[in-house]
This record gives C-alpha cells, sequence and structure tokens, in this order.
C-alpha cells in the first residue's frame, strides 16, 4: 500500500510518557474524519534522541519535526499540514524562520555532530515491524555470515573492526568471541545484557525499544560464529516497552525462519528466549546475570573461570551487551575498516550517552569516539540552563567518576577516561553545574551501592556503608579530621577485596571527587562549609540589613515562622527555628537573603 | 526463510513503502491543496501521482501538497521540482495528464510543453 504522507510517532518510553500514544489515536481519529486514513500512513516508531522536547513527530515527505506536541497541536497538525499541505512552523524543531517547506532535523544542532550507528534505526523504522528493519538491510549480515563466511572469518572481522564492549569495561569483542569459539563443548550459548542500572542511563532501553531486530540479527551471527544455537537476553521487567518489542520481534523473526532450524537453508539453527531480571543492579555483572538466568538468586561468584569457558550451565557462554550488539550487523555489512576508521586509535566506532542532569537537551545522543566532552555539553547538548557554569560531568554511573571543566576538551574515548579517574560505563552522563555539592554526588551514587549491595562478599557489604556513614557525617557537619583519609583506606581495601566488578569500583565516585575537588571535602569537614551550598546541615540564610525593606513577605511566606521584624525595618531570621527550605530567598524582591 | 533470494525479496517489496521517508535528493511534485485546487479536483490528481509513481517503481520523486498559488483558474495546478530547483508548473491538470507527466517528465526528462501555464496562457 502505497501512502502519500507517512506520520512517524516517537514511542520511546520518554514519548509514550508525555502521551504520544494519545495523540496518536488523536490523529487517527481526525484522519478518519477528514477521510484521508487511506493516504495518510502513522507509523509509531523509537527514540529520536531528543526527550527533553517530547512528544516528538516527523511527517514525510517532508521530513517536518515537530516537538511539544499537544492533543491540541494535532488538530492543527491534521488540518494545516496533512489536508493544506501548510508546514506548522511554530510546532518545529530548531530555528523557527524557515522559508523552505521542509526543515530536516539533521541540520539542527543536537543531530549534527551525531554520527548513529547503534541507533541508526532508532526513530527511523516501526520496531514491531520486521519488514521495515529488512527494508533496512536488516538479515542481510546474517544471510552474509552464514551464507558467505566462515565462523572464523566472522570473528576475524568483528577483531579486525577494533570494537570493544559498550557494558562498560570496553574488553575487544573479537576476543571475547575468540574464546568462546574455542571453548570445546557440545552445548554453548549466547547472552545479551540488557540488565541496564545505571541511574539516568537509557540506552540500551532505547534500542530495544527502537530496534530490537538488531539485537536479534546480531546475537543469532554470534551464535553462528562460536557455534551456539541457543541464546538468553536478560532484560529488566521494568522495562516493559522493550519487553514487548522484543517479544513481537522474536515472533517475527520466528515467523520468517530467520530464528529456528535450518536458516537460510544451512545447517545453522539458533533460537532465543527472554528471561526477565526483577531489576538488581548486581544482575548487570555478568557472572550474577547468568546465576539469575539459571533461576537462582542473582549473586556474583568469582572469576576465573570466565563465562567463555565455563557460564550459563556451566558451558561456553558468550555475553555481550545490547549497543554492543547493536554495531555488529553494521560492521559486517560495511566492512571492518570502514568500522575502524570511525573514531580514535584505540577505541573505535561510535558510543551512545544518555545525558541528563543540568543540561538543556537531555536525551540520547550517539557521538564518535574522540569528540570532546565540550562539544557534547555545549555543541549538542545545548549548554547548561540559567546560564550557570559548568563545573563537572559523571559518567560510568556508580563506578564510574567525575570530569571537572579543566578536562572538557578531553577527547571522549576509554583510556582517556580511565587515565582521569573515570570510565566509559555504559553510558550514562550526568552533568551538574555550579550549584552542585560533590560530596553530596558522591554521597548519592554510594546510597545506591549500599542499597543494591548483593551482599555476599563483606568489602562491599560492610565497606561500602561504612563509608556512606563517613560521608553522612561529612555532609551533615559532623566530619572530624582524619575522615578524608579513612575514606580513602576503606576506598583502597574495598577495590581490593571486594568480590565482583561492581563492589570492586564502588568507591569511584568517591575517590574521583576527592581527585579534583579535595577542596570541597576539606571545606565540609575543617570550616563546616558546603561550598555549593546544597548541604543544608551547612548552610544558614540570612537576611542582610541594608538591602531589607522590610516588607514582611518574607516573614509571610516562612512555613515555620522564623522571621520576625518590623515593618518598614531590617527582618530577621530566628536561626533555631529555620528548616533551610529556602523559600524566603526565592519570594525577596530585593536580593536581601543571603545562602552562607 | 530458506535463501537469501527471499530475504532480498521482502526487501526491495519493503523498500518501496518506506522511501517516501527517505528524502534526499528527490525530484518534488508540488500539488495545490487549496480549497479552489481541491473543488477542481486536485485531490485525485495527485492520487494519480503517487499510484503511477508507485506502479512504475520510481522512489526518487515525492508528491507533496501545497497552499492556493493564487491562479485559481488554472486549477488543478501541480509543479515539478528538480533536485537543482528548476520547475516546471503544469495547469488545468486531471489524472490523465498527471500519468502522462510521470511518463513523459518524470521517465523521459521531456517537460510536457502543452500542460505548462505557459501554453494555457497564451
Amino acid at each position: 500500500m502505497i501512502y502519500r504522507s507517512h506520520v512517524l510517532f516517537c514511542n520511546g518510553t520518554g514519548c509514550v510518557s508525555s502521551k504520544a500514544p494519545e495523540l496518536m489515536a488523536k490523529m487517527e481519529e481526525l484522519l478518519v474524519k477528514n477521510g484521508i486514513e487511506k493516504e495518510v500512513k502513522i507509523i509509531k516508531t523509537g527514540c529520536f534522541g531528543l526527550c527533553e522536547k517530547g512528544p516528538i513527530m516527523v511527517i514525510y515527505p517532508e521530513g517536518a519535526t515537530y516537538c511539544h506536541v499537544t492533543l491540541d497541536d494535532i488538530e492543527e497538525i491534521v488540518n494545516e499540514h496533512l489536508i493544506k499541505g501548510r508546514i506548522v512552523k511554530r510546532l518545529l524543531l530548531g530555528d523557527k524562520d524557515v522559508s523552505d517547506v521542509s526543515r530536516s532535523r539533521d541540520n539542527v544542532g543536537f543531530f549534527a555532530k551525531q554520527r548513529r550507528i547503534a541507533l541508526r534505526n532508532c526513530g527511523v523504522i516501526n520496531p514491531e515491524n520486521i519488514d521495515e528493519y529488512i527494508a533496512h538491510d536488516g538479515y542481510m549480515a546474517l544471510a552474509k555470515a552464514v551464507t558467505e563466511m566462515t565462523p572464523a572469518e566472522v570473528i576475524a572481522e568483528i577483531t579486525k573492526s577494533g570494537l570493544r564492549g559498550r557494558g562498560g569495561a570496553g574488553f575487544p569483542t573479537g576476543r571475547k568471541w575468540q574464546f568462546a569459539a574455542q571453548a570445546v563443548s557440545d552445548q554453548k550459548y549466547v547472552c545479551c545484557n540488557a540488565d541496564e542500572g545505571d541511574p539516568g542511563a537509557f540506552m540500551d532501553r532505547s534500542i530495544l525499544e527502537g530496534d530490537p531486530h538488531s539485537v536479534i540479527e546480531a546475537m543469532a551471527i554470534a551464535g553462528y560464529a562460536i557455534g551456539a544455537n541457543q541464546g538468553y537476553i536478560y532484560v529488566r521487567a521494568e522495562y516493559p516497552i522493550a519487553v514487548k518489542r522484543l517479544e513481537v520481534a522474536i515472533k517475527q523473526a520466528r515467523e520468517y525462519g530467520l530464528l529456528g532450524k535450518n536458516i537460510f537453508g544451512t545447517d545453522f539453527s539458533f533460537d532465543l528466549e527472554l528471561r526477565l531480571g526483577a531489576g538488581a543492579f548486581v544482575c548487570g555483572e555478568e557472572t550474577a546475570l547468568m546465576t539469575s538466568i539459571e533461576g537462582h538468586r542473582g549473586e556474583p561468584r568469582t572469576r576465573p573461570p570466565f563465562p567463555a569457558i565455563k557460564g550459563l550451565w556451566g558451558e561456553p557462554t558468550l555475553l555481550n551487551n545490547v549497543e554492543t550488539y547493536a554495531n555488529i550487523p553494521v560492521i559486517l555489512l560495511k566492512g571492518a575498516d570502514w568500522f575502524a576508521s570511525i573514531g580514535t586509535e584505540k577505541s573505535k566506532g561510535t558510543k551512545v550517552f544518555a545525558i541528563g542532569g543540568k543540561i538543556h537537551n537531555t536525551g540520547l545522543v550517539e557521538i564518535p569516539m574522540g569528540t570532546t566532552l565540550r562539544e557534547v555539553v555545549y555543541d549538542i547538548g545545548g549548554g547548561i540552563p540559567k546560564g550557570k557554569k559548568f563545573k563537572a560531568a559523571q559518567t560510568g554511573g556508580p563506578s564510574g567518576g567525575c570530569i571537572p571543566a579543566e578536562h572538557l576538551d578531553i577527547p571522549i574515548d576509554y583510556d582517556n577516561l580511565l587515565e582521569i579517574g573515570s570510565m566509559m560505563g555504559s553510558g550514562g552522563m550526568i552533568i551538574m553545574d555550579e550549584d552542585t555539592c560533590m560530596v553530596d554526588i558522591a554521597k548519592f551514587f554510594l546510597e545506591f551501592t549500599v542499597d543494591e549491595s548483593c551482599g555476599k562478599c563483606p568489602p562491599c557489604r560492610i565497606g561500602t556503608k561504612r563509608m556512606l556513614e563517613i560521608l553522612e557525617r561529612i555532609t551533615e557537619g559532623k566530619g572530624e579530621e582524619g575522615d578524608i583519609e579513612k575514606l580513602e583506606a576503606l576506598a583502597e581495601s574495598i577495590r581490593k577485596g571486594a568480590l565482583c566488578g561492581l563492589g570492586q569500583t564502588a568507591p569511584n565516585p568517591v575517590l574521583s571527587t576527592l581527585r579534583f575537588f579535595r577542596h570541597e571535602y576539606e571545606a565540609h569537614v575543617k570550616e563546616k562549609k558546603c561550598p555549593a551550598g546544597v548541604c543544608k546541615a551547612l548552610l544558614s540564610y540570612v537576611i542582610i540589613a541594608e538591602k531589607c525593606k522590610g516588607c514582611s513577605l518574607c516573614a509571610r511566606k516562612c512555613p515555620v515562622g522564623a522571621i520576625s521584624g518590623e515593618v518598614k525595618k531590617p527582618f530577621v531570621i530566628d536561626q533555631s527555628k529555620c528548616i533551610k527550605c529556602g523559600v524566603c530567598m526565592e519570594s525577596c524582591k530585593f536580593a536581601a537573603i543571603e545562602k552562607k | 526463510m530458506k535463501s537469501v533470494e527471499e530475504l532480498k525479496a521482502i526487501r526491495e517489496k519493503a523498500l518501496k513503502e518506506i522511501s517516501i521517508r527517505d528524502n534526499e535528493d528527490k525530484i518534488r511534485i508540488v500539488v495545490g491543496m487549496a480549497t479552489c485546487g481541491i473543488a477542481a479536483g486536485a485531490k485525485s490528481v495527485m492520487n494519480a501521482f503517487i499510484e503511477e509513481l508507485a506502479k512504475r517503481n520510481i522512489h526518487n520523486v515525492t508528491v507533496s501538497m501545497t497552499g492556493c498559488v493564487g491562479i485559481c483558474r488554472l486549477e488543478p495546478i501541480a509543479e515539478v521540482i528538480e533536485v537543482n530547483g528548476e520547475k516546471t508548473t503544469y495547469v488545468k491538470l486531471d489524472d490523465e495528464k498527471a500519468r502522462r507527466i510521470v511518463a513523459e517528465h518524470i521517465v523521459n526528462k521531456k517537460p510536457v510543453l502543452e500542460f505548462t501555464i505557459g501554453a494555457a496562457e497564451k
């Protein structure tokens, strides 16, 4: 069926929660009402990446990208754009003063510096329609692998591409495949780690929601390469849209015979199953993940033996992350040399980041390795809101660290990030401005680790708890001389003694903030001050007598009645009653209240 | 899926259906679809363009709508805009004329001079 117009609605989690499905229903209704339902096709697609501007939709053939669309706008879009062919300029993304009919999103700053490989189909195809994936060369890489290449050639190609694991540590993918291929056994498994747990990270979620077939195809290719006929995708149950689209995709792939017996008429057979995780952070660790698939409590075990030798049910198992898999089909189709031409010397290709925090364009971006942090924050991210100063970027989640402003021009790749005490991680990137207290941030991540520690080994279970207690003391103004040194000593023992990667890296947020912002810790401990004005116990609100006009507004706003005074004379805050909510400072029209 | 050919066949078919979303370097056919155009039969002309292009497997042409060009007496009007921006304005169209424009102008690269605004206003 040929339509004159295609309307693509983003149906990633971000836009779904900002009511994209209701907008779609309304448009469908209006198309029928106007009798153009056979001329205009509505397609739901995956995440465009610009979640901050959601709900987002794109109308072809014009390629007009509309953002922040509301129910009322839908009627206007149907009447103006779809019936009369007039672009609704006020809803367009980017420059609103466009004279041309089309305004492609590729020209907008947010997209201009990106290079989409892993996200190539997100926001482009309907993830629930296998034909659209096939139209974009889907399953061609699998066809090429099983009909034209030997397993060794597939692995050689992946090795040559320089692809490294996108889940965190950056282990060379080709070598991992090689180890699993070399292991001798009748039964091997291919697993996909879709247990994305870093706070604020949603790269894997968006790939699964927007392009589930790319992961399925890559896992089948991996199965062919290492000699496995069964795969498992371990995905968290709290990603309901991703789970549903994976189920649909697996069903469609089976119907087409792209999963199952004798794929493409060869003797290669491969099938996939989903395993839903309950959302424990530790299950993102490979040994814990496999233990959980086996039906046991998700706890890590010591390595070696590595999964490639002894993994799921004691058999050789290959485990890669979602984004790593999403790169595989393109590498086979376009060639290892093409992939290796993108990126830096030791980090090839691109990396997807979920940018959040104090930044204009929160959302999902895919950049070539070697892009500087400055480009990500200012060119793609649109800078820091309210004209505030950039203070640091946190990458790698609870296992990573903070990158301060002095390193803004560092090209982002695995080795550079490690060198400055952070890590690539799975791709969460939280931007912090001058109002962020670094001790408070370290405390936040440690709270997360303490909550999520599985409790199997004491260094992680008890050590992180002790570190958190010290941090809590410091932020409450009860820090003592020697606390910082104690933190460092504890961090070192946890790093050396913890059983799995999560425990070993848990002190990183503290260590990296200590490295670049030691003075903030010292200010908390020695001067009992929080330089960023975040830690409530360490700050007080004061009225500057010379500026106060005695209007009594603050006194009326104060929820605990801590402010008193005579009208037209300076007011005072009773520090013993003050709960430091800051309402007085917000309400003062003369900027007469200061936070110290 | 028993062969790569089967997969390729699905790809070709699916590509046709989504080619509209790839709008790089394409010839554009813009049909005037204001009240005047619609009243004169522009909708059916537009569908004729779309069907004829699909029938001939032509994917480098997009068909879109525009508002009133201002010469309502000559509706239905459509303009063919080449990749280099060169424009041909066709007037007083019907389904049959639309199909001929696809055959002669788009396929054979020869504008159908007798349907152009210049011919009508002579």
